[in-house]
């Protein structure tokens, strides 16, 4: 049992501890009926139960069993106050012995969680949807909490969520691993819904919102999930190394005034050593497997780059190559406005400035601030400070972080001092 | 589950395939309607005469009106279906994606409204 507050458990551990196991009933009774919102309704009230109890009398020992129970209990319940007939009578009995025989023997539920994951990111579910459908079937999130993490109106993402579940029903959408030619572009979509659900918790990084905060910390969880259901994918591995490198940074991305400190200026002393020690050996494991990927890509630069805390000087060659390997994988206009800071490094600002004038006709980069900022960084290194003036105005018109907005503008004041 | 495979293609195109190259792309459907038997999930499926052989029916104000025509006059129209009868969506899926008409047009999958 977990160490409680004054008395008792926190309503926070409970609420976490019942979670984690809901999924795992959630996706059990659904692989049967493939009805996501009737095994939902049948633990929703279990999951109160829990929020009610264990608080005050702490997790059981097995606490998918006990939400098993409980929600079979509700369904007898239910299922008496509904009929009156014979045929009745025999139906709760079955259920009853069901339950006593389940208590006696607490058999090991399957894990089907997995399953459940493949479903949600379907490719015949709206890609929008994926992230909230996996954070409420498997993490038991409401509509209105996973709607203010997506930014949409609680009404609209509610009403989404129910669409995608009765896709599922009725488009006969498979709980279960995809075939072996499919499970690579499966998998993908499987791993980009959890980066979605890590990315919207990371976009808060002062972690002053609980619930952004959280979700980069389920994100994480989910990607626990998959590398160890999964350990043979190299991408599912080369995830949960690239969410684990950007979380050991975590305190370090702001200093004690609150505002925001570049992955250049950040001191790596502050820099989680037991996260990144984790990440590392995922990335190694992921490739031994040989088969190259977005995520192990992304991961391997997040590497390059904590390699600073050992050398003092992150290794800008790899991270150049590194991004022109994604460049190459994704043809991604982010990934190739990281890939000229890269060059800046390697072979001066002037070549990093050539690499961004390609991108220049992208009409998506001009209301984009990384570009205007890293613009705005190349050209007063060449000591173009008049264009480097103007592209820092853009970049902080178009930033909506009031810490990120800060830092740009004392980098802009500083061009002139 | 029953899936309606519903093979939708350019109209204007498929007039302008030649009649060799539509000779050879023939026997591609008959193989896969064959294909399709022996697995034992065909329920019914045809080829449709152009759109411009649809007529239209609907009943307004009581009045029965007739017009020429598909109902939806877009480039790309309905040209033939497969009624399936598979175990889930993903099994739908790989037929649609071994029909020859995704080569060419597109295959939407609908799946039967089962009646209880």
């Amino acid at each position: 049992m977990t160490a409680g507050t004054e008395g008792g458990l926190s309503h926070a551990a409970a609420e976490a501890v019942a979670r984690r196991s809901y999924g795992k009933l959630v996706a059990y009774l659904a692989q049967r009926t493939r009805d996501v919102a009737a095994a939902e309704d049948a633990l929703s009230d279990a999951f109160a139960a829990a929020l009610a109890d264990w608080p005050a009398s702490g997790i059981p020992r097995q606490p998918e069993a006990w939400l098993l129970a409980v929600a079979r209990r509700k369904a007898v319940d239910a299922a008496r106050r509904r009929h009156t007939s014979e045929a009745a009578v025999a139906e709760i009995r079955l259920m009853a012995e069901e339950i006593e025989s389940n208590r006696a023997s607490a058999p090991e539920i399957p894990d089907e969680r997995l399953a459940l994951m493949f479903a949600c990111a379907h490719p015949a579910l709206d890609a929008s949807i994926r992230a909230p459908l996996i954070l409420q079937t498997i993490l038991g999130f409401d509509a209105a909490t996973i709607a203010s993490a997506f930014l949409v109106a609680p009404s609209t993402m509610g009403q989404r969520l129910v669409r995608a579940k009765q896709k599922i029903a009725l488009a006969g959408i498979p709980f279960r691993l995809p075939e072996h030619a499919d499970l690579p572009d499966r998998l993908g979509a499987v791993l980009e819904a959890i980066y979605a659900t890590f990315t919207e918790g990371w976009s808060d990084p002062a972690g002053t919102e609980a619930r952004r905060r959280n979700l980069a910390e389920e994100g994480i969880w989910l990607g626990r999930l998959v590398a160890s259901l999964m350990p043979g994918e190299p991408e599912a591995l080369g995830l949960l190394a690239l969410m684990l490198y950007a979380d050991a940074r975590r305190a370090a991305r702001r200093d004690a005034q609150g505002d925001y400190v570049p992955l250049a200026e950040q001191d790596s002393a502050q820099w989680d050593a037991d996260l990144i020690a984790e990440a590392e050996a995922l990335l190694r494991a992921a490739g031994a497997r040989q088969t190259l990927g977005r995520y192990q890509l992304e991961a391997a630069i997040q590497s390059a780059h904590v390699v600073r805390r050992l050398t003092g000087r992150a290794d800008w060659e790899a991270i150049e190559m590194l991004y022109g390997a994604l460049a190459a994988l994704t043809g991604s206009p982010v990934v190739a406005i990281n890939r000229a800071v890269a060059i800046a490094e390697t072979r001066g600002p002037a070549a990093g400035l050539a690499a961004l004038d390609t991108l220049n006709d992208n009409p998506q980069l001009t209301a984009y601030q990384p570009y205007w900022a890293a613009r705005a960084g190349l050209l007063a290194r060449t000591g173009a400070l008049q264009e480097a003036d103007r592209a820092y105005e853009l970049a902080i018109g178009l930033e909506s972080d009031p810490a990120v907005r800060r830092f740009l503008q004392g980098a802009r004041e500083r061009l002139s001092a | 589950m029953q899936y309606l495979l519903m093979i939708y293609n350019d109209e204007e195109r498929a007039r302008a395939i030649p009649k060799d190259d539509m000779n050879k792309m023939l026997p591609a459907f008959t193989a896969y309607t064959e294909a399709l038997k022996k697995a034992g999930i065909l329920l019914g499926g045809n080829r449709l005469q152009f759109s411009n052989n649809a007529t239209t029916v609907r009943i307004q104000d009581g009045k029965t009106k007739v017009l020429n025509g598909p109902y939806a006059e877009a480039k790309e129209q309905l040209g033939g279906y497969y009624l399936i009868d598979v175990p889930d969506m993903d099994s739908a899926l790989s037929w649609a994606a071994r029909c020859p008409g995704a080569n060419y047009g597109t295959v939407e999958v609908r799946p039967i409204w089962q009646m209880q």
